[in-house]
């Protein structure tokens, strides 16, 4: 077997050292392989955020048409009742809840934190996520308490003719959602 | 034990069987006995050879392993396969030169004389070579060896243009460097 080696020296394999024979050789980095290593991955992830960067960039620039839809009659709820509702997509659900007689809101259903379908608490007067107790305020959508990172994004709502009507999402402190 | 070796003198082997059933009290294959024991043609000769593992410098067995199982330390000792990853495929049985993997069928596991690594690790000599009555197998210093025995042991095999090298020191009749293996033209002459 030694003989083998003669025949092709210097000729091994990087997975030949990997996957070593010796139990010390397998676990040995070099120097250089190591300096690759994080060359390479460091740079994938400088790469990877730059992409993320331009794509927020390029999503910023684009002005967003929000489309109008009708959501719900004014008085089909009570006070302290919420609807669900879809918006701006069909898989998007949102929550509409009437607050007192003459107040509305809207917010999106999905939690900031892990995506849980966030309810509307009449008790507490606060959108509420089951999942890890996070409170999001009813007034504005910022994190009263909890897990949640970020405000729960806000529908916009117009009341003409006796209809609520959607008109687009904002997002406490941010001006208009992307 | 650092500076002991294993020698094998088979000229010296009795038969007995000691190793074989000591090789079984082992830890590290506690139940399976890793040695083994061949007696020639008994009608004629009273010879017999004990069989460890040779802990070869560049092993065979671990060479054909597909599932990096089979690994070297650094003492130069072969371990048996590790039980997460050996797939008992029997190549490592099929590529060793001197025919010691066994393949477990039923714990689907490759084992082998791994030198008692639970005993050698911790400065004891391997069982078989504890309880050996004629000195067929040695655990000593090299220096203590050849006290003990006039002839040389040798530790590289040829077998055609293949050399192996060994941890594991064997006496052979006729001395020299190299133990030449020639498995073809001996089959055709046991078959004479």
């Amino acid at each position: 077997m030694s003989e083998n080696k003669s025949h092709c020296p210097k000729e091994e394999r990087l997975w030949r050292e990997e996957f070593s024979v010796s139990s010390s050789e397998q676990a040995y980095v070099e120097r250089r392989q190591f300096g690759k290593f994080l060359v390479l991955t460091s740079g994938a992830m400088f790469a990877g955020q730059v992409w993320l960067m331009a794509k927020d960039w390029i999503a910023k620039t684009k002005a967003i048409v929000w489309p109008r839809k009708e959501v719900a009659n004014e008085g089909d709820l009570d006070v302290g009742a919420a609807k669900v509702f879809q918006y701006p997509g069909p898989n998007d659900d949102c929550l509409l809840v009437r607050v007192n007689e003459t107040k509305y809101v809207a917010y999106s259903q999905k939690c900031t934190h892990l995506s849980c379908a966030v309810i509307y608490s009449a008790q507490k007067k606060v959108m509420e996520c089951p999942c890890h107790n996070g409170y999001f305020s009813i007034e504005d959508g910022h994190v009263i308490q909890g897990p949640p990172p970020r405000p729960l994004p806000r529908v916009e709502l117009e009341a003409s003719g006796g209809k609520l009507i959607a008109t687009g999402m904002s997002v406490f402190g941010e001006g208009e959602a992307h | 034990m650092h500076g002991f070796e294993f020698f094998v003198d088979p000229s010296r082997c009795i038969g007995c069987q000691s190793c074989v059933n000591a090789g079984g009290e082992c830890g590290t294959h506690r139940g399976v006995s890793m040695i083994q024991l061949d007696y020639f043609d008994r009608e004629w000769t009273t010879a017999s050879t004990p069989t460890v593992c040779m802990h070869c410098e560049d092993p065979a067995c671990a060479q054909a392993c597909p599932a990096d199982a089979i690994k070297k330390g650094e003492d130069g000792v072969v371990r048996s396969a590790l039980k997460p990853r050996c797939i008992a495929c029997s190549n490592c049985v099929l590529a060793c030169p001197f025919g010691v993997p066994k393949v477990q069928i039923e714990m689907e596991l490759m084992m082998k004389c791994d030198m008692c690594y639970d005993r050698t690790s911790a400065g004891l000599r391997p069982m078989c070579a504890t309880v050996c009555p004629s000195q067929a197998l040695m655990y000593v210093t090299p220096a203590e060896a050849a006290q003990l025995r006039r002839d040389k042991p040798v530790n590289t095999f040829r077998f055609g243009n293949q050399e192996v090298k060994t941890k594991v020191f064997m006496y052979v009749p006729h001395g020299g460097e190299a133990l030449e293996v020639d498995v073809v033209h001996d089959m055709w002459r046991l078959e004479e």
